[in-house]
C-alpha cells in the first residue's frame, strides 16, 4: 500500500462514479465474468462507457431492485461476478432481505455499489439520502463495507473487489470530488491510511469527511494541536490494530461520517475502543435524524459535519482526556 | 357527455399548470420535467373538476385523495394545488431548496394539499391502497385517485398492490397508469417490457382496465373517470396513452430530467406563457 497525498480543497474535474466506470471498464476487458448490474440508473452512475463496449455483460434490471439483488446472487452460483448498482437508499433498505438472505447467508457475496451517500445525495431530497445504507451492510456478518473518497480510492477498490468473494458495499460519490490521493495511490481493503501523525488527537474518518478532517487539521496545526487524520475508509473489517495504536498514541478519538453516528463509522469505532482501549471519543455525523432536501454544502452545516465542527469536537476530545 | 365549455376551462387550467411547472423547476434549475408534463392533463381534470376537495380545509374527512406513486411528478401537483390556492404560488417556487415546503418528491409532512408521501417507486399505490381500505372501512365513500409510471411499473410493489385491491374489491380506487413509454434510462421496451402490455397486466389481475387512447385529452380523460365510477366491485385503472414531455421541448428529448441555465428556462416559460395566451384567446 502507497500513496500520495494531493488535497488541496479544489473539485476533481472528474466525477468520483467515474472513477468506478473507468475500473469497470478495465476490468470487463480482462475478465468476462464480470457484469455490471443495475436498475434503471444506468445514466445516473455514467455506466453508458461500459455498456457501449460490453453490451452483453450490462444488465438492466428496470426499477426492480428485488429482483436483480437476488437475480445477482443467483448469477454469482454459477461463477459469474456481479457488481450491482444502484442509489444507496434502495441498496440499503429496499433490498436487504434479498442481500441477507440470498447473497450474503448463501456465500454467494456480490458487489453492492450505492450511489449519492448521505448528503451528497444534496438536492434530491430525503427520500433519496441514505444515512443507514452502511449501517444495515455492517450488520451484515461476514460483509466488507466501503466508504472512499475520491476518483483514485473509488478506482482502486473497485478493482481489488474483483477478487474478493466475500459480499461487499461500496458507497459511490457520484459528483466530482475534492481528489485526497494522487494517481498510482494503492490502497487495501482492512487496512486504513494514516495521512497525518500527530499525538494530541485522533480524528477517524472516510468518504467526504476526509477533506473536512484535513482542513480541520491544518486550521488546528496553526493553533499548535497536532492531530492524526486517518482514512478508515474500510468500516468493516475494521482495522482495529491502526485505531488501537491512534488511541494510544493520542488518547482521544473523534470519529467523522457521513452517515448516521448511532449504526456507523463512529460506532464500530466505540465498538472496538471500549472493549480494547476506552478513551474520550466525539461523533461528528448525522444524529438521529431524516434526510431533506438542498444543496450538499448548506446539509454539511445543517447537520455538523464541516471542518468547524470537527475542530471543535477535537478540542472538546482533547479537554475530556484530562477529566 | 361533458359540455365543450368545460373542456375548454380544463384545457386552459391544464396549460396554467404546464407554465407554473416550468416555473417552479425553473426555480431550482433542474427537475422531471417529462413525467410532470405527461399527467398534466390527468391532473387538470382531476383538480379542475372532479375531485371533492378544499383548499382551505386540506384535510377534510370526505375529500377525495390524490396520490402521486410517480413521486418524482411533485412540481405538476404543486402547480395545480397552487392554482386552486392551497398556498400562495409563489411559495413552490422554491423547489428543492433549503427549508422547502416544495421537494421534488411528494411529501404530506411538508405540503398543504399532498395526501400520501412517495418518492421511492412502488410504495404510494400500497399507501393509496390503504387509503382507499381505510376510508371504506370508516364507511367514508371518497374516491382515491393514484399515479403510477410505466417505469414504476417494474417494481413488484404495484403488482402486490395490484392484487391487494382487486382482492379487497377497492372500487374506490382508480389508478392512472402513466404510459408514457420512457423511463430513466431509456424507453420501456429497450429497459424493462410490460410483456402482453400494461393493460393486459392489470386485467390479469382482476382489475377494471379501460384504455385511454390520448391520455392528454382532457374528453377522453373525463369519459374514463366517469367509466370507472360506474364500474363496481374492481379497482379502476386507466392506462393513459401518454406523451413524455407532452407540451414542452421534453416531448422530443424524451429525457428524464433536465438541467440547465436560466436562459433556457427563461425560453420554455415564454412558451407555455404563449401556449396559455393562445388557449384564453380562442375561449374569448
Ligand atoms: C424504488 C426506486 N428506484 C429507483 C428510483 C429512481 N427513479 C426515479 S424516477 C425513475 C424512472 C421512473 O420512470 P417512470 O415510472 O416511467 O416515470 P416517468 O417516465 O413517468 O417520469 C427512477 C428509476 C426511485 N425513485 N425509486
Amino acid at each position: 500500500m502507497s500513496y500520495t497525498l494531493v488535497f488541496n480543497d479544489t473539485k476533481d474535474p472528474r466525477n468520483c462514479r467515474e472513477g468506478y466506470v473507468d475500473a469497470m471498464y478495465d476490468l470487463m476487458k480482462e475478465n468476462e465474468k464480470i457484469v455490471h448490474i443495475d436498475c434503471d440508473l444506468i445514466g445516473c452512475v455514467g455506466a453508458a462507457k461500459i455498456q457501449k463496449a460490453y453490451p452483453d455483460r450490462v444488465i438492466n434490471c428496470g426499477i426492480a431492485e428485488a429482483n436483480a439483488a437476488a437475480m445477482a446472487a443467483g448469477m454469482k452460483a454459477t461463477g459469474m461476478i456481479p457488481y450491482l448498482h444502484t442509489f444507496g437508499v434502495f441498496a440499503g433498505r429496499r433490498i436487504f432481505d434479498q442481500i441477507f438472505i440470498s447473497s450474503a447467508y448463501s456465500n454467494l457475496g456480490i458487489h453492492v455499489i450505492g450511489t449519492d451517500p448521505g448528503v451528497t445525495a444534496g438536492v434530491n431530497g430525503a427520500t433519496h439520502m441514505p444515512f443507514e445504507d452502511a449501517g444495515l451492510y455492517l450488520e451484515i456478518p461476514g460483509a466488507v463495507v466501503l466508504d472512499p473518497c475520491d476518483y483514485t480510492q473509488v478506482n482502486v477498490l473497485t478493482k481489488k473487489l474483483c477478487k474478493d468473494d466475500r459480499l461487499s458495499y461500496l458507497r459511490l460519490i457520484r459528483r466530482g470530488f475534492k481528489p485526497v490521493y494522487g494517481e498510482g495511490s494503492d490502497f487495501e481493503i482492512g487496512k486504513a491510511v494514516t495521512l497525518t501523525e500527530g499525538n494530541d488527537c485522533a480524528i477517524i474518518c472516510s468518504g467526504i469527511m476526509v477533506g473536512n478532517a484535513l482542513k480541520a487539521h491544518d486550521v488546528l496545526l496553526k493553533e499548535g494541536i497536532e492531530v492524526s487524520v486517518i482514512d478508515m475508509f474500510t468500516w468493516k473489517p475494521l482495522d482495529e490494530k491502526t485505531l488501537i495504536k491512534a488511541a494510544e498514541r493520542c488518547g482521544c478519538i473523534v470519529s467523522a461520517e457521513n452517515h448516521l453516528i448511532s449504526c456507523g463509522l463512529g460506532s464500530a469505532v466505540a465498538n472496538c475502543l471500549a472493549a480494547n482501549h476506552p478513551v474520550p471519543q466525539e461523533f461528528i455525523g448525522i444524529k438521529d435524524r431524516f434526510g431533506q432536501t438542498a444543496l450538499q454544502e448548506v446539509l454539511e452545516e445543517e447537520y455538523e459535519m464541516t471542518s468547524e465542527h470537527i475542530i471543535k469536537a477535537v478540542k472538546k476530545a482533547i479537554q475530556r482526556k484530562g477529566i | 357527455m361533458e359540455n365543450d365549455q368545460t373542456i375548454k376551462e380544463l384545457k386552459i387550467f391544464a396549460a396554467n399548470i404546464r407554465l407554473e411547472t416550468l416555473k417552479i423547476i425553473a426555480s431550482i434549475g433542474a427537475g422531471h420535467v417529462g413525467g410532470c408534463m405527461s399527467i398534466a392533463d390527468a391532473i387538470a381534470v382531476l383538480y379542475g373538476k372532479v375531485l371533492n376537495i378544499d383548499p382551505k380545509d386540506p384535510s377534510k374527512k370526505d375529500r377525495d385523495w390524490c396520490v402521486l406513486s410517480k413521486g418524482h411528478a411533485g412540481p405538476v401537483l404543486y402547480a395545480a394545488l397552487g392554482l386552486k390556492g392551497y398556498f400562495p404560488m409563489e411559495e413552490a417556487y422554491t423547489l428543492n431548496h433549503y427549508k422547502t415546503k416544495f421537494p421534488s418528491h411528494t411529501d404530506r409532512t411538508k405540503t398543504p394539499g399532498v395526501d400520501l408521501t412517495a418518492g421511492s417507486l412502488g410504495q404510494g399505490i400500497s399507501e393509496a391502497a390503504g387509503a382507499a381500505l381505510g376510508n371504506r372501512m370508516q364507511g367514508i365513500g371518497s374516491y382515491v385517485y393514484v399515479f403510477v409510471g410505466d417505469g414504476e411499473c417494474d417494481e413488484g410493489e404495484v403488482w402486490e398492490a395490484a392484487q391487494f385491491c382487486a382482492h379487497y374489491k377497492l372500487d374506490h380506487l382508480i389508478c392512472f397508469v402513466d404510459d408514457n413509454k420512457y423511463q430513466l434510462d431509456g424507453s420501456v421496451n429497450d429497459v424493462m417490457s410490460h410483456g402482453l402490455g400494461l393493460a393486459a397486466k392489470f386485467k390479469a389481475f382482476g382489475w377494471n382496465v379501460i384504455e385511454v387512447e390520448d391520455g392528454n385529452d382532457i374528453k377522453q380523460l373525463l369519459e374514463a373517470i366517469d367509466q370507472a365510477k360506474a364500474s363496481t366491485g374492481s379497482p379502476s385503472a386507466l392506462v393513459l396513452n401518454t406523451v413524455k414531455g407532452k407540451g414542452t421541448f421534453a416531448q422530443e428529448t424524451h429525457e428524464h430530467s433536465t438541467h440547465a441555465d436560466k436562459a433556457f428556462w427563461d425560453k420554455v416559460i415564454a412558451k407555455a406563457q404563449s401556449d396559455l395566451d393562445a388557449l384564453k384567446g380562442e375561449a374569448a
